[in-house]
């Protein structure tokens, strides 16, 4: 009786948590409305008293402006800013994979060396690892860029390697491959050599599960991968050439050149990374208990099987994940290239267009958006690996 | 007829003891390790003397600019310019103002330690801020100091402190909204973390600096720094979210369920129980976060304001001091690296200090 009318009293309404979470949760919404409606409509208001256009039809508009670097055809007088989007994206993909790849060699050498039994080795490579996380990224990028690359020698003095490679303040000069007809056979056969890798590795797994007996699976499926394509670059008369640069003037002509803006930031960001790797590489390989090791020690196998067999695949599952997230990181450090203008899409979209364009909310939101897909794919990578490692069984 | 006789004792043979053995057993085990002990003494070689050489020996020290002789660093260009650094504009004559501040703030930080009155203790949180921001900015009777000319290394420290301070309850309110089971509002915290960790600093800082001021009406002016302040806190506590989540997440299941139990409200039993604990364990990630944040401090020179690493550029196009970048870098570069790495390493001992069960 006492409880009935407690329940219809206002009072009792509100004292039951579910009806309070729901208040609480029509409370915020309302308040995230409100602001939404607050800031699109000051918004306009703004856009609309400073003279801005709003909408993406920009994108069609001829940029007009030069980009140091780009790998799709680009010109200064045709190309929109939508060329202009994609170019930038372009780059700050081409910075990610090479700065993924160092940073994975550099960390995986200093992560192993952080852990060998010698022991300058390992203090060496504390020193590294101590010495380079501490430095903000961007105060790296600087330096490489402001002191280092600024020091080397003009053109006419470049470091001079075998007169193919050549280093100087424009950057480094590398002689670039000519593709002539015939070489599309070389890719077809290593193509061919991958799928044929592929087969072969199947038919090994299922021979080893079936039978026990082992298959040289990696020395074979590397032999097949490097003989192919080389066999057939000679059967088919050498059709890969090379374009030596050369000094002309005051500057060289031909060859592949790299400016200096992306040696700095590779650099800068492959040995910032690198320290973060290392430092996963060794929690991960000390995640392994010594008693695994010593069990497959007692059982006869060998070093490189120990290791191979035993100690990666666990450790592996420790290490991957942190450095997946690290290569998220260098993606997104390598906005800081803005810093020394290498033409990336934070430089040129946020950058030059939007001084150029002035619809600042259009062009940042894209810039995010870009970056958002990156990190959604990367975290879509993650997952996947992570469930394809998850311990299975019991 | 064989006579056993005693054989003297011997001393241990050199090799096996001491210095020697250390050495063995430690750099020349075998012979690849050999061979890498001999690589790394090279890599010393080739960077040490070298560089000892450049800092110390070859270094000028002293004097003019029209006195350099040696082709070592030239500090004296840091020496001069030392003020820069540190105050970046700020007036010579008021240099105390933010000295004062500091020194403030290393009193409020040694007292949180010995202060166990909880209302004094959130009295003088509300309060260090104020007078901090009176002491540097000006006001009640101190002259007024515009933020443009706040730069160096009291611009570095104070964005991070902003940072660090407001972000901090900001991000646990993420965290627990995060974690809650009102699923509205779980989504707009979700959304808002995985939004901003999605996205690099300097795209938050250019949207901060851009377009937020498109977002209030015309009358409402942001100072430059205030909206570094702000894309730097928002960006932050996004990060502190996420660290104290894997501290909630850590909590045993029980005491939730003791908090509700013991007719504890939502807030007394997160206050009470559920987040001293959580914290706790969050500590060295929290540390953590916080060197990043600090190092993240100088993209603010992307957008304009002068803070310490800023400062190379800016004292180099001094037409009487041109060309003294490196010092700069290195002088840079040092202070950074003393703040991150003592950072570091009082993290580590306070996980130490925790990790007393083992």
């Amino acid at each position: 009786m006492n409880k009935k009318t407690h329940q219809d009293s206002a009072l009792g309404f509100l004292n039951n948590p579910q009806h309070r979470a729901i208040i609480y949760q029509i409370m915020a919404l309302l308040l995230v409305f409100f602001l939404a409606y607050y800031f699109t409509n000051n918004m306009f208001d703004n856009v609309e008293k400073r003279g801005i256009n709003t909408g993406f039809s920009f994108l069609d508009n001829v940029a007009g402006f030069g980009i140091s670097q780009t790998l799709i055809a680009y010109s200064d007088s045709t190309s929109t800013y939508y060329d202009v989007f994609i170019v930038g994206i372009l780059n700050t993909l081409l910075v990610a994979v090479i700065g993924i790849i160092l940073a994975s060699v550099l960390g995986l050498l200093i992560g192993i060396g952080r852990l060998s039994k010698n022991y300058l080795i390992s203090r060496l490579s504390l020193v590294y690892i101590e010495l380079f996380r501490n430095i903000p990224i961007l105060l790296q990028i600087l330096f490489w860029y402001n002191v280092v690359l600024a020091a080397l020698p003009s053109p006419r003095q470049s470091f001079n390697y075998w007169d193919a490679i050549f280093l100087n303040n424009r950057g480094l000069l590398l002689p670039e491959p000519l593709f002539e007809a015939g070489s599309s056979a070389i890719l077809i056969a290593f193509i061919l050599a991958i799928i044929s890798v592929f087969f072969l590795s199947k038919w090994a797994k299922k021979r080893h599960i079936l039978t026990g007996e082992e298959f040289p699976l990696i020395k074979v499926s590397l032999a097949i991968l490097v003989i192919s394509p080389v066999l057939v670059y000679f059967m088919s008369g050498q059709p890969i050439g090379a374009e030596y640069p050369v000094l002309k003037g005051f500057n060289f002509k031909g060859g592949l050149a790299i400016i200096p803006e992306l040696l700095a930031l590779v650099f800068a960001l492959s040995i910032y990374t690198a320290t973060y790797i290392a430092e996963a590489v060794r929690a991960g390989i000390e995640s392994v208990p010594s008693g695994q090791k010593e069990a497959a020690k007692s059982l006869g196998l060998k070093e490189h099987v120990i290791l191979s067999k035993v100690v990666l695949p666990q450790a592996l599952r420790v290490i991957i994940p942190p450095v997946i997230n690290q290569y998220l990181n260098l993606v997104k450090n390598s906005s800081l290239a803005t810093a020394i203008g290498y033409p990336e899409i934070v430089t040129l979209f946020s950058g030059t267009t939007l001084n150029q364009v002035g619809q600042a909310i259009e062009i940042i939101l894209m810039t995010m958006a870009v970056y958002l897909t990156f990190s959604l794919v990367i975290s879509m990578v993650l997952n996947w690996v992570n469930s394809k490692m998850e311990i299975k069984g019991r | 007829m064989a006579v056993y006789t005693i054989k003297k004792a011997e001393k241990a043979p050199l090799a096996s003891k001491g210095v020697l053995l250390w050495l063995r057993v430690n750099l020349f085990s075998d012979v690849t390790n050999s061979l890498f002990t001999l690589l790394g003494c090279y890599f010393i070689y080739l960077i040490v003397p070298p560089l000892i050489n450049w800092m110390i020996i070859d270094a000028t020290w002293s004097g003019t600019k029209e006195e350099i002789i040696n082709d070592g660093a030239r500090w004296i260009f840091i020496f001069e310019k030392f003020d820069q650094f540190i105050y970046g504009f700020y007036p010579e004559a008021l240099h105390w103002r933010p000295n004062l501040a500091a020194l403030i703030s290393i009193f409020f930080i040694l007292s949180m330690n010995f202060i166990s009155n909880l209302k004094i203790k959130i009295g003088l949180i509300l309060v260090y801020p104020i007078i901090s921001f009176v002491l540097i900015s000006g006001g009640f009777g101190l002259e007024i100091i515009p933020t443009e000319k706040w730069g160096g290394l009291m611009l570095t420290i104070l964005v991070a402190a902003v940072g660090i301070i407001v972000s901090f309850p900001i991000g646990i309110v993420l965290a627990l909204g995060r974690q809650s089971k009102m699923p509205i509002v779980r989504t707009l915290c979700i959304a808002f973390i995985e939004f901003i960790r999605g996205v690099p600093l300097i795209t938050i800082l250019f949207m901060a600096s851009v377009i937020l001021p498109l977002f209030f009406h015309d009358g409402i002016e942001f100072d430059k720094l205030l909206r570094a302040l702000i894309g730097i806190t928002l960006f932050q506590a996004a990060y502190i979210a996420e660290v104290v989540r894997g501290g909630l997440q850590a909590i045993p299941r029980g005491q939730y369920e003791a908090a509700d139990s013991l007719g504890l409200s939502y807030w007394q039993g997160m206050i009470l129980i559920i987040l001293p604990q959580a914290l706790k364990i969050s500590i060295p990630n929290l540390v953590g976060s916080f060197i990043s944040l600090f190092k993240d401090t100088t993209l603010v020179l992307i957008i304009g304001l002068f803070d310490v690493l800023a400062m190379v550029s800016l004292t180099n196009s001094d037409t009487n001091w041109l060309g003294f970048e490196v010092e700069g870098y290195v002088f840079v570069t040092m202070i950074y690296w003393v703040f991150c790495f003592s950072m570091s390493q009082y993290s580590k001992s306070i996980e130490r200090k925790y990790n007393t069960e083992h």
